[in-house]
């Protein structure tokens, strides 16, 4: 009896403690501002159940498996730690009333995942202590983490210890359902231990339910949810912001994030595969997303009754770098290759709040990196990162014949952008798909002088003021030429036209060109005349605009293919994990002081791909052209060459052509 | 106390092209930006202001247009943007020009005291780097031209030093107020607008001074006041480049040939 009531109370303040605490971080959520994350249910609910019950990202890595076990284990055992605190208040109402044939099964369950979580707890400690994954403020041996799964570790171990003991005492007639039990039973002491682990067992639970919402073993509660609100649409594509006097732009202060934003914040328990992944940090730039997060989770709490009261925050959340503040280097260091989104096991969306902080930097205090000035004023002037005369926008035609785009005559519109437009390299790669183009009979033309920029590098860069002026008149070019169809040539462009400019009500149907020429080999429009073998060895790099972002992998690979008659060789960060070029979110236009270079580290990885001899890496972006070349010519390897898939194409053609 | 950015309004000259036939600038859609030497001269005047809290009167003379060069100076922080604009200060060369401008820098003068007038060191239109000067001389103040830094300033003993770039060489020079500055680009990088300023500055106020309001005699401004005038615009025939060495074949040789001829025109130096 006493200990009925002893233990009353204890469930009763660790349940109040755990409200308490629970709500008073959740309930900042209320603090972000509004969005909408509660279209196709249905949709979101398979998300759910495929990311957090399927565990699929968190076993797309060998060790996941663990942390599939771990979270299968709880999940199961719920029902045997709902029965202890149940049948601790209520000694009357146990799983004992269920009959036999229910509860040996149940019991054999408990007792096997028991088993598995314990081993599971036992190689994530070892984990810990032979691998370090740390940042300045997240370590990965941290008293917190030994701590959870100490916590968990003497759940399962007091377990088999209570179930032990009534197994020695001959209190349990389904003994044979509980093997690892029963070796427990076999312990000296005839079971007189039972009621020391029963109250190891109530109090390690209990401590775990207080010590839950103040560490960042939180994703437990928040990570499902978290799965079910991700973004369903690319999240690359920011959303547009109103300009109109008195409002504000971007993420200057941690309620300028939207709820879901602060839900993410506290969804991640730092697993680091964000950071693992992100070029910045793998080449020591200042950013690392795994702190990015961190820092929106810490800078909400430090500010939590500024933020409440509706007053200014006292610890920034962009400036000089610390726990709770984002260091303004790291805002500017992000490619936005989204390589830290596709890692995350529980759907954090990392980088458009890195893009949210720009705008604010951008909009609010016109603070950038000086490079940006010059682009900035080229693209609002002269519509090109460059600055050249867009009258200079048709001087590639003299070497070949280009029609204008005429709506009616004109099947497809051929976007050229900037690059293939003015960049010297570049034009040759423009040339290469207008002739195959040519030599399959499509019906192409273009804007000529009437071209204009995407915007791409404006809106990643945080400057959506200039970008929705950028978009608007493009937006105006479409409609009134009547554009349905349209290649692009860069994977920027594409990803500009074909989902940033729909948030505009432009629906087009966009095509990069490498799906193209995909296309037009497989369907025999154009056929290879010979095969390529001047190349050496060829090996795809993925753009992240074309792969990551919008999921074309295959048609590049496939028409490499065609061309070469083998399938391309693959980096070993490849498809979905592939490492960026480094030009990305504007990078492009900046200079990249810090660390190794994003677009030597990559180069570095594609020699190491390739056997020694003549070889080529095969691209089809103008950044990773560039970024290839650059990066060789950086690394003094001069018998690599760098193309893009449609010169390969045109290569294999070529004895028709002539 | 006020500083005034004198600022011009000038065709985007990598885009303008020239007739061939006429011999006579291509105009037609060719978009107008801000002079680039003025983009300067307008952050000089701005930061004086944050750190004196002057007040800063941009003023440009130009046709109505002129409006959206004045509403980019309005977006970057100006107090004040006066657009002079009169039929009759149409077709000014310098001295008509700097007429008006100082005309209405003095009427400025009238209202708030003016201690500094900041003009970029020329425009990239007409390249003659004489208003500046210009309007000193019309003011009979002094002037410093070819500035590139700001030494130091002192409001209470009304002075002012600054450095002035010269040919191969610098000059630390310091003059009494008022004055007239010219600066150079090495002196700052411009600003860029905020989003809310920019959302003020569409709403925000040009006043508009014509000759009715500056009362100028006629044969001072426009055409009449200007005793120059453009006869003829045309390219001048440009020697063709030639081939030097055989880049493919033989890099370094062609590299090497290519300092040499760099060399023996002076064009560097070792």
């Amino acid at each position: 009896m006493s200990q009925q009531i002893a233990f009353t109370i204890l469930v009763l303040l660790a349940a109040a403690t755990f409200g308490v605490l629970t709500w008073r971080r959740l309930s900042l959520i209320r603090f972000g501002k509004a969005e909408n994350r509660f279209d196709h249910l249905a949709r979101r609910a398979w998300d759910m159940l495929l990311y957090s019950f399927g565990q699929k990202r968190v076993l797309a890595r060998p060790f996941g498996v663990n942390h599939f076990v771990i979270f299968w284990s709880f999940l199961i055992l719920l029902i045997a730690n709902s029965e202890f605190i149940v049948s601790g208040l209520l000694p009357d109402v146990s799983l004992r009333l269920l009959p036999d044939f229910v509860r040996g099964p149940l019991l054999l369950l408990f007792d096997v995942v028991s088993l598995l979580a314990l081993v599971a707890i036992v190689l994530a400690v070892v984990r810990r202590l032979l691998f370090k994954l740390d940042t300045k403020y997240v370590k990965r041996r941290s008293v917190e983490g030994f701590l959870i799964l100490a916590f968990i570790g003497l759940l399962m171990v007091a377990y088999f210890g209570i179930h032990g003991s009534e197994i020695a005492r001959g209190q349990e007639p389904l003994k044979a359902w509980m093997p690892v039990s029963s070796l427990a039973a076999s312990l000296p002491g005839d079971g007189a231990y039972g009621s020391y682990f029963w109250w190891l067992h109530a109090v390690v639970l209990c401590a775990f339910l207080v010590f839950l919402p103040i560490s960042k073993h939180m994703h437990i509660m928040t990570a499902i949810p978290n799965s079910f609100f991700a973004r369903l649409d690319k999240p690359n594509t920011q959303p547009r912001e109103e300009f109109a006097p008195g409002n504000t732009y971007g993420a200057g202060i941690v309620s300028d994030f939207t709820w879901k934003d602060l839900l993410d914040s506290f969804s991640c328990t730092e697993c680091g595969r964000c950071q693992e992944a992100c070029p910045a940090t793998a080449t020591d730039k200042a950013l690392n997303p795994r702190q990015v997060i961190h820092s929106i989770k810490m800078n909400l709490l430090a500010n939590a009754s500024a933020v409440k009261a509706g007053r200014q925050p006292a610890v920034p959340l962009i400036g000089a770098e610390g726990e709770a503040t984002n260091a303004t280097e790291a805002i500017w260091a992000c490619t936005t290759c989204g390589a830290c989104m596709e890692a995350c096991p529980v759907l954090i969306e990392h980088m458009p709040k890195i893009v949210k902080m720009r705008r604010n930097l951008v909009e609010m205090k016109s603070e950038f990196p000086d490079e940006l000035l010059n682009l900035f004023e080229n693209m609002e002037q002269r519509s090109n990162p460059w600055g050249i005369a867009p009258t200079e926008r048709t001087k590639w035609h003299t070497t070949m014949e280009v029609k204008d785009f005429v709506a009616g005559e004109t099947e497809y519109l051929f976007y050229i952008g900037c690059a293939g437009t003015f960049d010297s390299r570049q034009k040759a790669v423009t040339v290469a798909i207008a002739t195959v183009l040519n030599l399959a009979g499509v019906s192409w033309g273009v804007l000529g002088k009437e071209e204009r920029c995407c915007g791409d590098s404006a809106r990643r860069l945080g400057n959506e003021y200039l970008f929705d002026q950028m978009a608007r008149q493009n937006v105006e070019i479409f409609t009134s030429r009547k554009v349905t169809k349209v290649i692009t040539q860069c994977p920027h462009c594409f990803n500009t036209l074909k989902n940033d400019y729909r948030q505009y009500g432009l629906e087009l149907q966009v095509l990069h060109h490498s799906e193209v020429l995909g296309r037009l080999l497989a369907e025999g429009k154009v056929k290879p005349n010979r095969q390529v073998t001047a190349l050496g060895q060829v090996l795809y790099h993925d753009s992240c605009y074309l792969g990551r972002h919008n999921g074309i992998y295959d048609e590049p690979r496939r028409a490499i293919a065609a061309m070469t008659g083998e399938a391309p060789v693959e980096a070993p960060r490849n498809r979905a994990n592939a490492f960026c070029c480094g030009a990305g979110g504007g990078r492009m236009w900046m200079e990249e002081g810090v660390g190794e270079r994003i677009n030597v580290e990559r180069v570095g990885e594609a020699i190491s791909a390739l056997q020694a001899g003549p070889s080529t890496v095969c691209v089809a972006c103008p950044y990773c052209l560039t970024m290839f070349e650059d990066g060789l010519k950086d690394k003094g390897v001069d018998n690599i060459r760098v193309m893009d898939v449609a010169e390969v194409v045109a290569e294999g053609l070529r004895p028709s052509l002539n | 106390m006020q500083i005034v950015a004198c600022i011009k309004q000038v065709p985007d000259t990598t885009q303008v092209q020239i007739d061939p036939v006429t011999n006579t600038l291509v105009r037609e859609g060719i978009p107008f930006i801000v002079n680039p030497y003025d983009t300067h001269a307008l952050e000089t005047a701005l930061r004086l202001k944050d750190e004196s809290g002057c007040r800063v009167t941009a003023i440009s003379m130009g046709p109505m247009n002129t409006e959206a060069t004045l509403r980019k100076a309005l977006a970057l922080g100006v107090d004040r943007a006066v657009l002079l604009s009169d039929r009759a200060f149409g077709g000014a060369d310098t001295l008509a020009t700097s007429n008006v401008l100082a005309a209405a820098i003095r009427r400025l003068d009238d209202e708030e005291e003016v201690c500094i007038v900041f003009c970029g060191k020329q425009t990239i239109d007409g390249d003659t780097a004489q208003v500046g000067p210009g309007i000193a001389t019309r003011l009979g103040w002094s002037q410093l031209t070819l500035v590139d830094r700001i030494v130091s300033i002192d409001l209470d003993q009304r002075r002012l030093r600054v450095r002035r770039k010269l040919e191969g060489r610098h000059e630390i020079v310091e003059a009494p107020l008022p004055v007239t500055i010219t600066v150079v680009r090495e002196i700052n990088r411009p600003r860029y607008p905020t989003v809310p300023m920019r959302l003020l500055s569409q709403a925000g106020e040009i006043e508009v001074w014509s000759n009715r309001v500056l009362k100028m005699d006629v044969r001072e401004i426009g055409l009449k006041g200007s005793p120059t005038w453009v006869s003829r615009i045309f390219s001048p025939q440009r020697d063709k480049g030639e081939i030097i060495g055989d880049g493919v074949n033989d890099p370094v040789g062609a590299a090497s040939l290519l300092v040499e001829k760099l060399l023996s025109k002076d064009l560097v130096s070792l």
